[in-house]
């Protein structure tokens, strides 16, 4: 009797399922950034207004995201990462990529600036110096956006961090948030996104010491998931998502996305 | 510890304005969780009570297996359910990704080899004291574990608080197999996750003050009921 | 057989249609554990009738020579037939006292209940069955709460819900208070008139003379004397058992 309403109990709440799921739906394969720093919370509502359709976002690191695209697993792939997003399109995973929008990364360090790197604007002499000074360095170390571009730096500079692995060289194999709990626990440098920056909320003494590099620069990439290799892709609504982003109001949107009165990302959606 | 108390504060300033989205994290928590107990408890208690009772060739070894699963890491649970679940893989036709069935199976996963593991113990401990009664009676199988599984109820609930607490505390598995989205699968421990990511720790703190609360509600609830049972003198 | 009332409590085999399971034929049984010998070569013949109280000293292997009648353990080496039936056949046929009573985790009603119902039995008399042994006002009680020998009365009143055709009991009024000894000796006596086989081990030697229609001494392995009750006690042939009755300490 009592195993019988267990049962029912069991069956009842996994059967009861999420909440009426809007007819339309679409999943977006995100980098960090553009979730946690609330850009998503500011553009869904305007879009699910106007078109019905709701958009689940799944974040995580742009290498990630991008697997998970190829698993058919999203509709939608939005990151930061031109050459591996031109890849994924060539291999026909991806119906065409565009470019959305874009902001800059920085080298946030401690106020005492061990390294001495405080108001460079070349990111590699900033980065050989910080390796010379044997300075922490806190990277990603996940195959994410911002681990690509830290890497293809490192690459020009002629230092190889991987030598000072687990020394001065740390990398955490997380998110960019917990890499910058982790960095700013230990003291040590880090390169992250302006935007994941700027609404960071546990910055303590930390400040931007290097910025302004034109290598510096992140543009993030929007892509439909190509139907023709995942046909369980909602091709329509995916359409629906990336042409608004890349439309007048949807690029008005983005500009009009501040955290404390500084904007965090700059359409740059080539004109239609 | 000023951060600490900061979070109490916030903890407390949430629920009392009933945050509705806060609700509904703790409300997806609970379902997800306690769901994934009843399957658990429904596979985990027939099988320990199936090896409770039996002996058998390679007993020992199974009895080390079931008690190895219970570490099972979580990540490696929902990387194991994610590639089943994902649109590439064998399961992936049935749409469960990302849905807050998938994390029920995740953790159905994860704690039904502690239910197991655990009833087993319980009720081999009572079929010592049975076991002979129960052959002069000429029961069944079947009548004697139904018998075990009522007469160990109240040890039983504390197996299945154990399977409980492992499962509404993990967050490896959730954030894999449900995404963490918002308003779909967001519960208590990928909202903490993704608070900490965020920088802002005194939030993430107060959702962990929470969840810790929720956590000794349903251990009260339990406790009380085997209150009862004792004062019945049952135990 | 007149007592309805009694008849209605336990009926016998033959009541039931079945061919009865007497008499016993014990030949030749060894149980050792290790080098440990319990049983050497015992052999024992019981009719169909009556009580047979098992007596003998500590370590005889008394109670182990009823786990074995009654098939719960298999022997070393010996046949037991039960008019031709090996003990495991007929197992559910029978049923056992123990000492000490294992109840369940349930009121004495339950208790009782859950026997009459896992072997098919008349759920209806559970109400007569509390009654016959004084445990009515005790039904919705937990049933480990219950004195030594309400819980024994309990045990016994189980074992009779399975309407057994041979009844075992393992010394089951050691170390409890008089009147609840003779209110079981009393119930025991009742299912034996009725044609229930009873096979008694006890040390208790008033209650032998009480309750014995026969007796079966168990000594060292095996059976030294069995004689009907009236033979046994005023002129016991075993020395060994002759000693045990004048209170000598036998080992």
């Amino acid at each position: 009797m009592i195993r019988d309403a267990f049962g029912a109990t069991a069956l009842a709440l996994i059967l009861a399922g999420p909440v009426a799921a809007q007819e339309q739906s679409i999943i977006v394969q995100s980098t960090t950034s553009t979730a946690n720093s609330g850009l998503y919370d500011h553009l869904l509502p305007i879009f699910e207004e106007e078109t019905g359709i709701q958009v689940n976002v799944v974040a995580v690191g742009t290498g990630q995201a991008i697997k998970n695209a190829e698993n058919c697993d999203g509709d939608v792939l939005l990151v930061h990462a031109k050459p591996s997003e031109q890849a994924f399109v060539e291999a026909g995973f991806g119906t065409g990529r565009t470019d959305l929008m874009y902001n800059d990364f920085v080298i946030v360090g401690p106020e005492a600036d061990p390294a001495g790197v405080g108001g460079m604007t070349d990111a590699q002499d900033a980065l050989a110096r910080i390796a010379e000074a044997g300075a922490l360095f806190a990277s990603r170390g996940d195959d994410s956006g911002t681990h690509k571009k830290e890497m293809s730096l490192w690459a020009d500079t002629g230092v190889a961090p991987a030598d000072g692995s687990g020394a001065w060289y740390r990398e955490t194999g997380s998110g960019m948030g917990a890499t910058l709990n982790a960095g700013i626990g230990m003291g040590a440098y880090v390169m992250t996104d302006r935007a994941t920056w700027i609404s960071f909320g546990n910055k303590q003494d930390y400040e931007i010491q290097v910025e302004g590099d034109e290598d510096l620069f992140n543009q993030y990439g929007v892509i439909p998931v190509n139907p023709e290799t995942c046909p369980s892709v909602n091709i329509e609504a995916a359409r629906t998502f990336a042409d608004w982003l890349l439309s007048d109001d949807g690029q008005a949107a983005i500009g009009a996305y501040e955290v404390d009165g500084q904007q965090l990302f700059f359409p740059n959606a080539p004109e239609s | 510890m000023q951060g600490m108390g900061e979070a109490l504060s916030l903890a407390l300033q949430m629920v009392w304005s009933g945050d509705a989205d806060l609700l509904e994290i703790v409300l997806l928590s609970l379902r997800v969780s306690l769901s994934a107990t009843l399957v658990a408890l429904l596979i985990g208690l027939p099988l320990g009570a199936l090896v409770a009772i039996s002996r058998f060739r390679g007993r020992n070894l199974v009895l080390i297996v079931m008690n190895a699963l219970m570490g099972l890491p979580p990540v490696v649970v929902g990387l194991v359910v994610y590639l089943h679940f994902s649109r590439s893989g064998p399961l992936g036709f049935l749409g469960l990704l990302y849905t807050p069935t998938a994390m029920i199976v995740a953790q159905t996963i994860l704690i039904a080899p502690i239910v197991a593991a655990l009833s087993r113990q319980v009720l081999e401990d009572l079929h010592a004291e049975y076991a002979e009664q129960f052959r002069s009676l000429g029961l069944s199988k079947v009548q004697s574990v139904q018998a075990l599984l009522w007469d160990a109820r109240y040890s039983l609930l504390t197996v299945g608080l154990a399977g409980f607490g492992r499962a509404v505390a993990e967050v490896g598995a959730v954030i894999i197999v449900g995404g963490n989205i918002d308003h779909l699968t967001r519960v208590m421990t990928t909202a903490i996750a993704l608070e900490t990511s965020k920088g802002d720790l005194s939030f993430a703190l107060a959702l962990g003050i929470i969840l810790l609360v929720i956590a000794l509600g349903v251990n009260a609830a339990v406790q009380s009921v085997r209150m009862s049972a004792a004062r019945m003198s049952y135990v | 057989m007149s007592d309805v009332a009694a008849t209605s409590l336990a009926p016998v085999a033959a009541e039931r249609g079945a061919a009865p399971i007497m008499p016993l034929s014990v030949r030749d049984l060894h149980l050792r554990f290790g080098d440990s010998v319990v049983l050497d070569g015992l052999d024992l013949e019981l009719g169909p009738a009556g009580c047979t109280v098992v007596m003998g000293p500590n370590g005889a292997g008394k109670s182990l020579l009823l786990k074995l009648m009654h098939g719960l353990i298999q022997p070393t080496s010996g046949r037991i037939s039960w008019d031709g039936h090996p003990p495991a056949a007929v197992t559910a046929r029978q049923a056992l006292v123990f000492q000490k009573p294992v109840l369940l985790r349930r009121t004495v009603a339950a208790n009782l209940d859950f026997v009459l119902k896992t072997r098919g039995r008349d759920r209806a008399r559970l109400g007569k069955l509390l009654d016959h042994v004084g445990l009515a006002h005790k039904a919705g009680q937990p049933a480990r709460r219950l004195s030594g020998g309400e819980a024994q009365r309990l045990a016994l009143a189980r074992a009779l819900a399975t309407e057994p055709e041979v009844l075992f009991l393992d010394e089951p009024t050691a170390s409890l208070d008089p009147a609840s000894v003779l209110t079981i000796e009393r119930i025991v006596a009742q299912a034996r008139d009725r044609g229930v086989r009873v096979v008694l081990v006890s040390h208790d030697i008033g209650q032998a003379r009480r309750m014995a229609d026969d007796v079966a001494f168990l000594y060292r392995g095996r059976v030294t004397e069995h004689a009907p009750a009236a033979e046994f006690f005023p002129e016991p042939r075993c020395p060994a058992a002759r000693d045990y009755l004048n209170g000598n300490v036998v080992v």
